[in-house]
């Protein structure tokens, strides 16, 4: 070390190196709690990266309005989206904002796991508490009746059509089919007339599980019984086996499902909105991810309900939850739960919030009016479909088929244990309907049942 | 022909043969420098060892040149060895306060019927690659270095799978793979009567085309260490082998392998250890399926962590982790204390 000013300049280097982990490291550290005057500072998701100027500047008009009504909070809004790949991650990084979005799909997994609050309290105290459909609510409640997400937006599973390939097959778009069989007779005739797969489902990671359990449902059955508590794995009921034999009649009979069989949530949309696949069962919110992110053709959209069969006959239901992260304090669940209330409930609530969130999705070039399910009763949701009437631009008419009868059918929430578990669980088994000639469903199921038993068991 | 180097008889069997040019510049410098540090005796160097000369003999900067390393190796290579290891004894939401659960942990991994499927996917995973793998770039090599015009072509050939980014060599693959008799492969393959195939939509067949993929990605790369290995072999070898009547077979057998064998006997640990930490093609090409035919460990210590529980399980996948960590070091000690007396003839 000859010179000073050497050693100076390597001195300086080595601590901005420091200082640039020492930052990376306290910036992994989610939104504070109360600053030096008392005020709570809140992080919350906004809007989707790369969503447009437009749509940014309209939400933090609602943060500014939000944050004089409620001067003792301030927000601190994070840019978000829920993706598959990538949240597991933000969750065990611990880089979750205070507020952030899941689907239903995750709550319960997320309750057993507590990493999200108890906001039992709050969200009772909310003057409109009894007004929320209970059904949806028990989305994000345990089984002691505590809360811990709040529904933002509920949708029900329902079959996904392209009405191209419908037309292409001669069929008529606008009168999809009713029954399973009708669904089998359908996927023949497109397979055979366009050489798309007619019909196809999910099979991989998780979504494989989640898609059977929507087939099992439909078909009248569920996944576990619940008695004080015990519960009990049902995997291997008629329902399944009847939606899964439906999946072993098509492949091996008609051949009406094309050749890949390896689809999960992201690259079945992909296919069926390239016009790979006739039909598939999804949630009835996927027209924005069709749309935007795999650039279908809204001409080309479709979807109608789900044949119910058998007493029990139901249409598993999906949706977004809000949550309040773990690591929030006090006072933070508190500002939490008035934020919740402000910019995602009042929108059903109250007018302007209905018409200033319509804008700003419009402006986001996101969907507004996708076929949804009431998270209160359903003269409320009417009533706030019809303020935002001038900003709907997804095509209602072909949503009809839908639309028309979703209300006339039940709505049941996903297993409550090991919800992911189990869906894992059955996904092989879905993949080896598929691509094994002489799978034996029964055995199969029996295996997966006893699995899925050993899961719940150690809780 | 034969006229005497300088190198000549370095050929008969020198320990740990010189068996790439550069290896050899870097053994032949060390052997330098070690003749004239030794000589000036040794008693010197030790009395060098005290607080004041370190210092004045600029350790200060060394360690200042080396604290980013120290610090960045630290903090995301050895700090998060550490947590794993600690993690995998305890039940943790990385929210709540960790609890200690001892060896439960493990004992769930291997109560795991998936765990026994993913141990014979890894295994079968690495014999594949091993019968595939393994040859394939010696034999390509050694055809090449046979090759008298344009070698560096096909060099360049060999390693472009390398510089092709794995996700996007995976991706295209897939698109290669679609089993409708339109995919790209059945449309060849159909070209001359055969398929379609069903490849990676196929339990039975889903392994056999990632590994073939796998072999593809990753030859280039071993083909460059064997050609360079080649250039290293003494060529009055081959002379005297042919003055003696060896055929092209009898010299790749009595000269070209066995003076390779120190680098193959390298390739092929490094080819286990690779082998036995597959994750990103059967995590792309088909997650594990179908009907959990292509999971392997290091997938299943993703599942674990992050994929179906959403993070509820990181207890299992760290206790795996570490399982298989310990696994693979024993093996490296193994094979190296089995073949450390072939390797010096």
């Amino acid at each position: 070390m000859k010179s000073p000013i050497k050693a100076l300049t390597l001195t300086v280097s080595a601590l901005a190196a420091i200082g640039l982990l020492a930052s990376c490291s306290n910036g992994a550290n989610p939104g504070g709690g109360e600053s030096a005057d008392g005020q709570v500072e809140l992080s919350v998701v906004s809007l989707i990266p790369g969503t447009e100027q437009a749509a940014f500047d309209a939400f933090n008009n609602q943060v500014k309005q939000f944050e004089k009504a409620n001067p003792d909070i301030k927000i601190k809004p994070v840019e978000y989206e829920w993706k598959a790949d990538t949240f597991p991650a933000l969750l065990a990084g611990g880089t979750l904002p205070i507020v952030y979005t899941i689907p239903f799909t995750d709550g319960q997994t997320l309750i057993e796991n507590g990493q999200i609050a108890d906001i039992t309290e709050e969200v009772k105290a909310l003057p409109f508490y009894d007004k929320f459909n209970k059904n949806v609510l028990s989305a994000g409640t345990d089984d002691k009746g505590h809360i811990f997400a709040v529904p933002r937006e509920a949708y029900g599973n329902g079959l996904q059509y392209n009405r191209d390939l419908f037309t292409q097959a001669g069929l008529d778009p606008d009168k999809p089919p009713t029954t399973w069989d009708e669904v089998r007779a359908a996927a023949k005739t497109i397979s055979e007339k366009t050489g798309a797969a007619g019909y196809m489902q999910m099979t991989q990671g998780a979504t494989g599980g989640w898609q059977t359990t929507v087939a099992t449902y439909a078909h009248g059955g569920r996944m576990e019984e619940i008695k004080g508590d015990k519960v009990t794995a049902t995997l291997d009921t008629d329902a399944t086996k009847k939606s899964l034999q439906f999946l072993k009649d098509l492949r091996w009979e008609d051949n009406s499902m094309g050749s890949n069989f390896l689809y999960d949530w992201g690259t079945i949309n992909k296919a069926f909105a390239s016009g790979q696949i006739g039909m598939f069962t999804g949630g009835s919110d996927l027209y924005t991810a069709l749309i935007r992110e795999n650039q279908m053709d809204p001409a080309h959209y479709g979807i109608t309900t789900l044949p119910l069969e058998g007493k029990d006959g139901a249409v598993l239901g999906g949706g977004t939850l809000s949550v309040v992260n773990g690591k929030a304090s006090e006072a933070q669940k508190k500002a939490a739960v008035k934020w919740i209330n402000f910019y995602y409930l009042q929108k059903y609530l109250d007018k302007d919030a209905a018409i200033t969130d319509a804008k700003t999705l419009a402006a986001a070039n996101q969907a507004v009016g996708t076929p949804a399910l009431p998270i209160f009763d359903k003269a409320t949701l009417d009533e706030s479909r019809e303020w935002i009437k001038d900003y709907i631009n997804v095509p209602q008419d072909q949503v009809a088929p839908f639309t028309s009868k979703i209300f006339d059918q039940p709505l049941v929430i996903e297993p409550t244990k090991s919800t992911q578990d189990i869906y894992g669980i059955l996904s092989p088994v879905v993949q080896a309907v598929l691509t094994d000639k002489n799978a034996d469903i029964d055995a199969l199921l029996k295996q997966a049942n006893a699995d899925a038993q050993a899961v719940l068991d150690r809780g | 022909m034969r006229t005497p180097e300088p190198r000549a008889g370095r050929g008969d069997g020198p320990s740990i043969p010189a068996v790439t040019p550069r290896y050899s510049l870097v053994q032949e410098g060390t052997a330098a420098t070690m003749t004239t540090l030794t000589k000036p005796a040794p008693t010197k160097r030790r009395r060098a060892r005290n607080p004041r000369t370190w210092l004045r003999g600029g350790g200060l900067s060394n360690l200042l040149f080396a604290a980013p390393m120290i610090i960045i190796f630290g903090l995301f290579s050895f700090y998060p060895i550490i947590r794993a290891f600690v993690m995998s004894f305890q039940k943790t939401n990385l929210i709540a306060d960790p609890q200690w659960v001892g060896l439960l942990n493990f004992q769930r991994v291997l109560e795991d019927p998936v765990f026994w499927v993913a141990l014979q996917n890894t295994g079968w995973f690495a014999l594949l690659a091993l019968i595939f793998g393994y040859p394939i770039p010696l034999i390509a090599a050694v055809l090449m270095s046979e090759v008298r015009r344009a070698r560096g072509l096909y060099s360049v050939l060999a390693y472009l799978p390398v510089v092709i980014p794995p996700v996007v060599a995976v991706l295209l693959w897939k698109f290669f793979y679609d089993a409708g008799p339109n995919g790209v492969f059945n449309t060849m393959l159909g070209w001359v009567g055969l398929g379609p195939f069903p490849w990676i939509q196929d339990a039975t067949m889903a392994m056999p085309s990632i590994v073939l993929e796998a072999t593809w990605a990753a030859a280039g790369g071993t083909i460059i260490i064997y050609l360079a290995a080649l250039t290293g072999v003494a060529p009055e070898l081959y002379d005297a082998a042919e003055i003696d009547g060896a055929g092209i077979w009898r010299k790749i057998w009595h000269v070209t392998l066995p003076q390779l064998r120190g680098v193959l006997l390298i390739t092929l640990i490094l080819q286990i250890i690779g082998t036995a930490q597959v994750f990103l093609e059967p995590f792309l090409f088909t997650d594990g399926g179908p009907a959990n035919s292509t999971v392997t460990l290091l997938q299943l210590i993703y599942r674990y962590g992050f994929q179906n529980s959403l993070g509820g399980n990181y207890g299992s996948a760290t206790a795996l982790s570490v399982m298989l960590a310990l696994f693979l070091a024993l093996l490296s000690f193994v094979y190296f204390r089995l073949t450390s007396g072939w390797s010096k003839n």
